[in-house]
């Protein structure tokens, strides 16, 4: 009898894969949104090198207690070098620390990066095998989430800021929370 | 008038698809001789009819007809006349077209040249690619017609994609069907096996050469494709993980255990039940491949349509195809007959390990590919699942696998001596080792799997080449005798020799421009030079550029490689008279160290471009070892065995009804 079950295992999984694709297939799903599985949650644990080593590790316990942009970058990546200005504009206009994460970027290109463009962020995390980035579900860089006091994710952008979402979304959400 | 004789052959084609599908099959389980022979006829007529319907859509693109929506929506007057004729398959009706002349072309030739099939199991295996032919034509027909009408005509097109303008592209679809048709036909049979209730090295025969098809036009199918993403999309890689991609490296993967599967088959009479299942998933994921790319379900770039009711539609036909196998499978495999026996260590042995490893590589793909679409559809979340999975999962599988790869040629049937094929190979274990030590003290700082991918492919390389020098007796005996045994061995051993050899020296470079390569974007104004390694590239400018259907800027970069003159790349940026995005041309000078690779990019000032140049070590040796590998597919199809006239080695047993 087990014998049997295996040869019916294949059709089993068949239904399965049938059964999701069906609602899959459901006319009003969008599969090029992008909301994050992580808005309204908690920050993944990570436990990520810095740029640094003086400051000590980057963590979650960083977050704590106030709000805080994570952004995630490379070396490598154009769009975050055109984003960058902005996020200088960002940390000082509205006061947050910024959390930046390096992306698969080896330790001497972020250094340069960061000399040569300036470091906007209070700490950069070296993400180096791209771990961090699938827990927090990142789909390419730049990437920006915003986190509440609590370390609740509140906000995710899946592409660089411009200064369109930075006056009319990023800010004033960001100045709610700050309350 | 031609939109509507193709129409009218597509419509009589699905009809007799229909009378396929019914007829033979009957016959064969009622003995009824004439139904039985009624599908060589139908199969034949089927080629005919689709051949003609293609023949008017081509025809259409080439007369630039406007008034035929297809034509309108991906063709342009001015494209070059080879670009008309490839956008007959660069949009999703023209190519659903393609893919049932080729499943058309694949009946008509096991129709043709099936003289030796027992007639029930071929009767059968035609009545079933007959249901497949029904279903993808009823799919054409009802909701994807490439001869609908478009009225009033406009009077010009919309052009075809400008990222599809392109030699490489014109016959990546073309081949990619090949392959995924081509397991339909191993599809048919495993099927008729079922029904018939019998599998038999016999039926391993006449299966082989339509997964050997399958196979190298998959092979090559695949590699065209990433080069072309490789010089066409400017990004400097060659794969990315895209589910559309995965959707073709599935039935790859799956295809090439099946492969192996077979031969246990027909040698030693093993593994039967596995070897159907293996065949039906097969052309279950070049079906899954389809579903993914024409329902819209997911994104990628690769995808055509994004209408539900087609993902609906295919989604039926999956479920009713594979469905209504595995039900049959699960109600008649149980009762197929165990063949040979043999131990663990054995060439058997070997091969069942390269299934598992094969298999289970698969589903890590499987689940990379479904996992976002499956979360997406439970918790409503997205996630994209990328290069670090695989690099996780995937490659680790990979390693043992080509370890195995060497290993498992030089061991026996039944009963095998391992120590004694390690012995064989310490040579290519030492060398492969002392590869690695070289890598890791050259490049300090890659990551392990640099080195390991290295040595895993100098291994193999080594491994393959010391099996060849086994079976010719290199070295051991005379020149006159190493001739002779070169001379005849069978073309299925050098297709084995080929193939593997291939996949070595594509590993190689896998590894080489996944480890090293070294890119650099610079805003660069003419006059400017940056110095990568060895090479120093000056940026001379820009100058505009005109090509029969686009304009373009062209950069002029001189390369000079230790201070010597090395050649002049002229990457452009390509702006096409219609499509408004514009496309990059990658300028590259492979050589077989490595490729040199620049990009022009945005104007980033009044005189001044954004660039992009990479050092590719070693990725001209993934081309080569590709080109190998579909070779050694070629070389094994035309293995004596599977000629017409050669006699049948076992003698052919008529079944006895089902």
């Amino acid at each position: 009898m087990n014998k049997r079950l295996f040869y019916l295992l294949p059709i089993v999984l068949l239904g399965l894969f049938g059964v999701i694709a069906w609602y899959g297939l459901a006319p009003d799903r969008d599969p090029s949104a992008l909301p994050s599985a992580l808005i309204g949650k908690p920050v993944p644990g990570f436990n990520l090198a810095t740029l640094d080593p003086g400051s000590g590790g980057l963590t979650p316990r960083d977050f704590a207690g106030k709000v805080t942009v994570v952004n995630f970058f490379a070396s490598w990546c154009v769009p975050c070098k055109a984003e960058h200005p902005l996020l200088f504009q960002l940390a000082k206009d509205y006061q947050v620390p910024i959390y930046g994460i390096a992306f698969q970027d080896k330790t001497e290109d972020t250094e340069r990066y960061i000399r040569e463009m300036g470091s906007p962020y209070s700490k950069i995390g070296l993400d180096q095998n791209g771990r961090t980035a699938i827990d927090f579900g990142v789909t390419g860089v730049p990437e920006t989430f915003i986190l509440d006091k609590t370390g609740i994710i509140r906000y995710r952008l899946a592409q660089p800021i411009d200064p369109g979402r930075l006056a009319g979304e990023i800010g004033p959400l960001l100045k709610s929370l700050a309350q | 008038m031609i939109a509507e004789i193709g129409h009218y052959a597509l419509v009589l084609a699905f009809a007799l698809a229909l009378a396929q599908s019914v007829l033979p099959m009957v016959g064969a389980a009622r003995g009824i001789r004439p139904w039985m022979a009624f599908a060589r006829t139908a199969a034949l007529a089927q080629l005919g009819f689709i051949g003609l319907a293609f023949l008017a859509l081509v025809a259409c693109f080439m007369r630039s007809d406007f008034s035929v929506l297809a034509v309108y929506e991906h063709s342009h007057s001015q494209q070059p006349m080879i670009y008309k004729i490839a956008a007959t398959w660069g949009n999703h009706e023209g190519s659903l077209l393609l893919w049932v002349l080729i499943l058309a072309l694949f009946g008509a030739l096991v129709a043709l040249f099936g003289e030796n099939l027992p007639p029930r199991l071929k009767a059968r295996a035609l009545s079933v690619q007959g249901m497949i032919g029904f279903a993808f034509l009823a799919f054409m027909l009802f909701t994807s017609n490439p001869f609908a009408r478009l009225v009033p005509a406009p009077l010009e097109g919309q052009e075809l994609n400008p990222l599809l303008q392109d030699p490489g592209l014109a016959m990546h679809p073309p081949m990619l069907y090949l392959g995924y048709v081509g397991f339909s036909m191993t599809f048919s049979f495993a099927v008729a096996a079922l029904i018939e209730g019998r599998v038999d090295a016999a039926w391993a025969r006449w299966v082989r050469p339509w997964t050997l098809l399958a196979w190298t036009t998959l092979t090559a199918g695949i590699v065209l494709g990433a080069h072309w993403a490789y010089y066409e999309l400017g990004w400097g890689g060659w794969w990315s993980w895209d589910p559309v991609e995965n959707a073709s490296f599935m039935p790859w993967l799956i295809g090439t255990a099946l492969l192996h599967c077979e031969t246990v088959v027909e040698k030693r009479d093993a593994l039967k039940v596995w070897t159907i299942l293996l065949a039906i998933i097969a052309f279950g994921f070049s079906l899954i491949g389809t579903f993914l790319v024409r329902s819209g379900i997911i994104t990628s770039v690769h995808a055509f349509a994004q209408d539900p009711a087609r993902g609906l539609f295919i989604l039926a036909i999956f479920v009713v195809a594979l469905g209504g196998s595995f039900g049959l499978f699960a109600w008649r495999a149980p009762a197929l007959q165990p063949g040979g026996l043999f131990l663990p260590i054995s060439r058997e042995g070997a091969l069942v390990l390269n299934n598992l490893l094969l298999g289970v590589a698969t589903a890590t793909v499987l689940i990379g590919t479904l996992y976002p679409l499956a979360l997406s559809v439970i918790s409503g979340g997205t996630v994209s699942v990328g290069a670090p999975y695989y690099l996780v999962t995937f490659v680790p599988l990979m390693v043992p696998l080509l370890l195995l790869m060497a290993i498992g040629p030089l061991l026996g049937w039944k009963r095998g001596d391992l120590p004694g094929a390690l012995q064989r190979l310490a040579v290519a274990g030492v060398f492969a080792v002392f590869v690695a030590g070289y890598t890791l003290h050259r490049e300090t700082g890659t990551s392990i799997w640099a080195p390991l991918g290295i040595a895993v492919g100098v291994w193999l390389a080594l491994g393959t080449v010391i099996e060849w020098i086994e079976r010719v007796k290199l070295f051991r005996a005379r020149p006159r005798d190493n001739w002779n045994r070169a001379r005849h061995l069978p073309r299925a051993a050098y297709g084995m020799t080929l193939a593997h050899l291939g996949l070595a020296i594509a590993v190689i470079g896998m590894t080489g421009s996944s480890a090293w390569k070294v890119e650099s974007v610079q805003v660069m104004k003419p006059g400017d030079s940056i110095t990568i390694g060895r090479y120093a590239y000056r940026f001379d400018g820009v100058m505009p550029a005109r090509g029969p259907n686009y304009l373009a800027e062209r950069g002029t970069f001189t390369v000079t490689k230790d201070g010597k003159p090395y050649t002049v790349l002229y990457p452009e940026r390509r702006q096409y008279e219609v499509q408004e995005s514009p496309t990059t041309e990658a300028a590259i000078q492979s050589s077989l160290s490595g490729d040199i690779y620049a990009v022009i990019g945005d104007r980033a000032g009044p005189d001044s471009w954004t660039v992009r140049i990479y050092h590719q070590p070693l990725v001209p040796w993934l081309w080569i070892g590709g080109a190998l590998m579909a070779l050694g597919g070629l070389t094994s199809l035309s293995d004596r065995r599977y000629r017409i006239g050669v006699p049948n080695r076992l003698p052919v047993v008529q079944a006895t009804g089902a």
